[in-house]
């Protein structure tokens, strides 16, 4: 019997998304699209092309095709390999990298790559894969290895200087560390000494932040940066103009927002990196703050339904890489919201699959098709 | 030994539940500083973002015309395109940019000298010419270089012209570039009126006001002439670059003034002056109208409007001749024998003498030890009121001075406005001296010098002296001569005229008040100033005239104007007497008066009575002197 070309389709379709999760899928679907709804009112007076972001969003829907494909076994033989490779890479750049902007983050070869982007992926990766390696016989000095697993591409990369992505990586690593078992009395230390250091600096702002003070292992412009978002005020036409031009772009967007296509702020260049790093503020301007709790609740369900694959995986493996790969989403969401709109320094994170960039979207979407490879083959592994 | 649970799906899942709940925190944070930022910050936000996109760009207001009693434009607008440089925007070494433009269009060393002296007047604030009247060439050839030159733009503006260049320039002044202390003035005055008048938002637009009158007339009506600034409201980016226009308030030109002079007896009184030094009043008795306002040397109003460059200005502020100095209003000389007519007249009404009572006059007059000589030797002999005025007799004058004293001359002088403020419409009037002896003991310090003394009063009859007037008092006290006591206050602007209507509004001040007067005495005094003109000292100067006219010739010894700095370039010329003359004509209605100096020309009848009378043939007859150049309207 001959079919329709419409069921063709159709079953073309199921065939492709077969596997797929798709409570997952709908989730980033609805993300891509209102970042493509943002992107063609944010990238106005920019020389980016609505196909550069339909190839990049294609592009980053391939990748997570392909990869949900990829059992996870093969992602955990892979593992030290692609973990070694990422190193390797850093030491390279390190030795012979390009310089940019006074920072060594960039490798030529052939095409200009910088490998720190591969080290979000490969650190979960490699941890996972360690602590799968030691399960059941886990000593106290298997948390010491993959403290050392962790701390050298972090030097590496922090020595660029590339903060931002080295605390992300750091990150990454260390939602494995402690989802593996890291003891509570290991890790409550470290959240008082961190929480008392926010307080202090706080308190002090004023005092640390003078001029004249220079804070051990911190570059000066990083200094600024927290510097500034203590007091934006206190380099209004500097650094301080960025954040305080997104704060005011997010709070004259009011409850229901300018309209899409009427932010004044941002389309009279008033936002920096408008389409990339910044876009949220675009977005809070033209859809308020209901747009806003819509798209909060979007990136919590998604870390949400992350997490449930996560809990639901088959060995520890699936389960540590998942869920840490599910908090990476976390992380980019949370700390680039939280910089737009006032309560983070200033760090280059976009925000996941809202900003432009190629690079970002591969890697989410790399990100997302671990997360639907380890729901495809849960009963595989199990079996 | 810390021993390890075995990591159990357990012990994994109780971890996820920890994640959730720390993503669920951290969520809820940004969800408050959501809250936060777009619910109860939102006004303030949405005011700061308003802020941010809206800029107003001002456009200055058309500067009200003058225009002279018969329809003569003497202060116009032009437009032309110039070049315009916004100082705010300009990154780096001014003089590099010009330097750069000049290689674009020709700046001469005179624009560039021109545009850094604003640039150092408003502290860098706003937007300055650098080239104006740009031809089309130099226009094409700059927009094909624009993209060089940030901050740098074409634009076409209006620039005031005083079309007959030096002539009046000491009445109408000058405008310039608004000064910093300008601004703080008007912000001041515009305070005041925002107070009771909550719509006033538009008159606040400072920037919209490049130009303020300096002196003159500019100067004195300022608030008339200059109109209110409009603006547009544009929509800019964070750079400064406008994307649209959102609203414009339009801008209100200001009105015209209507001046009471004649500019063309203006323009012959000071060709006839030439090279002398001077200055000359003539009113309107009736109304009180300036005809002409004449100030010897003078300058050109042009060369300021655009701020005038160094080398000028030295030249004319280090000139001996002080072409800055308005001799009119500021000018205080002594009256010499002009004042006679006033003392017989004095002498009358407080009957110290009758016109028929004769004195002796040998050639002198003692008083105490000192002798006061006449001007003629061996005297005038027998002398009358009249024969006094038209031979002009110090000696009468000597002994009607001691007769009366001097706190009657000054009694009677005052209401003449000798010594007083004329209240003419312009800045700076000098209030010149009209001396008593209230007036000795409040103006000096010692005892000794505040004790008026008899001997003083002596030569005050023949205006010499403490007596110290302006020409402008002098004009004024003859005007309320012949208008037989009526006092009419002295104007230069008779009208405001609405720039679209053309409907005229009177200025013109009303009569001040009345000297009451006889009108006997002031009829003998007349027919002794006629008597002047036809047999005594200015006989020779009205010979022929076709109409009566009355007049009396003075000479003043120099003391008086500013003599502190003429001693420093004191040469014998400036040592010399100035002539005076003052006239009323025609004898039966007078329709203008004059008075005027001739400085350190000699003999005011000489010198002074011959300018007069070719003023009032031009005035009262039509009659143009050959020797005169005519008046040619401005293109």
């Amino acid at each position: 019997m001959e079919k329709s070309p419409l069921k063709k389709i159709r079953s073309l379709l199921l065939r492709f998304s077969s596997g797929l999760d798709q409570r997952l899928g709908l989730i980033l679907l609805c993300l891509a699209v209102m970042g493509f709804c943002t992107f063609l009112s944010a990238s106005q007076g920019t020389p980016v092309s609505i196909e550069d972001e339909l190839r990049n969003l294609a592009l980053s829907f391939v990748v997570m095709w392909i990869v949900s494909r990829i059992p996870p076994k093969w992602l955990e033989l892979a593992a030290v390999w692609i973990y070694g490779l990422g190193v390797a890479l850093l030491v390279a750049v390190a030795a012979f990298g390009l310089i940019k902007k006074g920072a060594r983050r960039w490798l030529n070869i052939g095409v200009v790559i910088q490998p720190s982007e591969i080290m979000k992926i490969a650190m979960p990766l490699m941890l996972a894969w360690y602590f799968q390696k030691r399960e059941g016989i886990q000593k106290g000095w298997d948390y010491g290895i993959a403290g050392v697993i962790l701390a050298i591409p972090v030097f590496l990369i922090a020595r660029q200087p590339d903060l931002g992505t080295a605390l992300l990586v750091f990150a990454a690593g260390m939602y494995v560390i402690i989802l593996a078992g890291l003891p509570w009395k290991w890790i409550l230390p470290f959240i008082g000494v961190g929480f008392f250091g926010i307080v202090l600096i706080v308190i002090f702002g004023n005092t640390i932040c003078a001029p004249d003070i220079t804070w051990p292992f911190v570059h000066d412009y990083q200094k600024h940066r927290i510097c500034t978002l203590l007091d934006p005020s206190s380099d209004p036409l500097g650094k301080g103009f960025h954040t305080i031009q997104s704060m005011i772009a997010i709070g004259s967007g009011g409850l229901l927002g300018k309209g899409w296509f009427q932010g004044t702020q941002a389309h009279l260049e008033f936002i920096p990196e408008k389409h990339t790093d910044f876009v949220f503020a675009v977005f809070s301007e033209e859809f308020g703050l209901v747009g806003n709790l819509i798209l909060l609740a979007l990136f919590f369900a998604l870390i949400k339904r992350g997490l449930a694959i996560s809990a639901g995986a088959p060995n520890l493996f699936t389960r540590l890489l998942g869920a840490s790969v599910t908090m990476i989403f976390f992380t980019y969401a949370f700390v680039n919201i939280g910089m737009v709109s006032g309560l983070l320094p200033v760090v280059g994170v976009p925000l996941p699959f809202i900003s432009y960039g190629g690079t970002a979207l591969v890697t989410l979407g790399f990100g997302a098709g671990i997360l639907m490879s380890i729901h495809r083959h849960r009963r595989l592994v199990q079996s | 030994m810390v021993s390890f649970k075995k990591p159990n799906l357990d012990s994994f899942q109780k971890r996820i539940h920890i994640a959730t709940l720390f993503v669920t925190v951290c969520f809820a944070l940004l969800g408050v500083r959501l809250v936060w930022l777009q619910l109860i910050q939102h006004g303030r936000y949405s005011l700061l973002a308003e802020n941010n996109r809206i800029a107003l760009v001002p456009a200055p207001a058309n500067r009200g015309l003058l225009i002279d009693r018969s329809g003569i434009v003497i202060g116009r607008n032009y437009s032309a395109l110039t070049l315009e440089v916004n100082a705010e925007e300009v990154k780096g070494n001014i003089d590099d940019l010009i330097n750069q433009l000049s290689e674009v269009i020709q700046i001469s060393p005179r624009d560039r000298r021109n545009f850094k002296r604003s640039l150092e007047d408003s502290r860098n604030m706003g937007t300055f010419p650098l080239r104006s009247m740009l031809n089309e060439t130099e226009t094409a050839r700059f927009m094909a270089n624009r993209y060089r030159f940030p901050g740098v733009d074409i634009r076409a503006r209006s620039f005031r012209e005083y079309p007959y260049n030096e002539l009046a320039s000491h009445l109408i002044g000058y405008i310039g570039r608004v000064s910093q202390k300008d601004k703080e003035r008007m912000q001041a005055e515009i305070g005041d009126a925002k107070a009771d008048d909550p719509d006033a938002l538009q008159t606040s637009f400072l920037p919209g006001i490049q130009y303020v009158g300096k002196i003159g007339l500019e100067q004195k009506y300022e608030s008339v002439l200059r109109g209110v600034p409009g603006y547009d409201q544009v929509e800019i980016t964070a750079g400064g670059r406008p994307v649209r226009t959102l609203s414009s308030s339009p801008s209100i030109p200001g009105k015209n003034i209507v001046l009471s002079v004649d500019i063309k007896l203006q323009y012959l009184v000071e060709q006839l002056y030439g090279n002398f030094r001077g200055a000359f009043v003539a009113i309107e008795p009736q109304t009180g109208d300036i005809l002409a306002f004449v100030s010897k040397p003078n300058f050109n109003p042009n060369d300021f409007v655009e701020g005038i460059d160094a080398v000028t200005w030295k030249e004319l502020n280090d000139s001996p001749s002080k072409p800055l100095y308005n001799r009119p209003l500021k000018g205080i000389y002594p009256p010499g024998s002009t004042y006679k007519p006033f003392m017989a007249l004095a002498a009358l009404e407080n009957k110290k003498r009758t016109p028929s009572q004769t004195i002796f006059d040998p050639g002198y007059f003692d008083f105490g030890n000192h002798t006061f000589r006449d001007d003629k030797k061996g005297g005038h002999g027998t002398v009358d009121m009249q024969k006094s005025i038209v031979e002009s007799c110090d000696t009468y004058y000597y002994m009607l001075a001691r007769d009366m004293g001097v706190d009657m001359i000054a009694k009677f002088m005052k209401p003449f406005g000798f010594g007083q403020i004329t209240g003419i419409d312009l800045e700076g009037e000098a209030k010149g001296v009209l001396p008593s002896t209230d007036w000795k003991k409040n103006t000096f310090k010692k005892p000794e010098q505040q004790k008026w003394y008899e001997g003083e009063t002596i030569s005050l009859g023949i205006g010499q002296g403490y007596n110290a007037f302006t020409i402008l008092q002098l004009a004024h006290a003859m005007a309320n001569m012949a208008n037989n006591g009526v006092v009419m206050k002295p104007h230069l602007v008779k009208a405001i005229e609405d720039p679209f209507t053309r409907r005229r509004e009177l200025t013109t001040p009303k009569e001040s008040y009345r000297i009451d007067l006889n009108p006997e005495n002031i009829a003998v005094i007349k027919n002794a100033m006629i008597e002047v003109n036809r047999s005594g000292t200015s006989a020779a100067a009205f010979q022929g005239a076709d109409y009566v006219a009355g007049g009396k010739t003075g000479t003043a010894q120099v003391f008086s104007l500013n003599s502190k700095e003429y001693k420093h370039g004191a040469t014998a010329e400036f040592l010399r007497d100035h002539a005076l003359f003052i006239a009323f004509a025609p004898a039966d209605k007078p329709t203008i008066v004059i008075a005027m100096v001739v400085e350190n020309a000699g003999f005011g009848a000489q010198y002074a009575a011959p300018i007069a009378r070719k003023a009032l043939d031009y005035y009262i007859d039509g009659k143009w002197p050959k020797e005169i150049p005519e008046w040619k309207r401005a293109p």
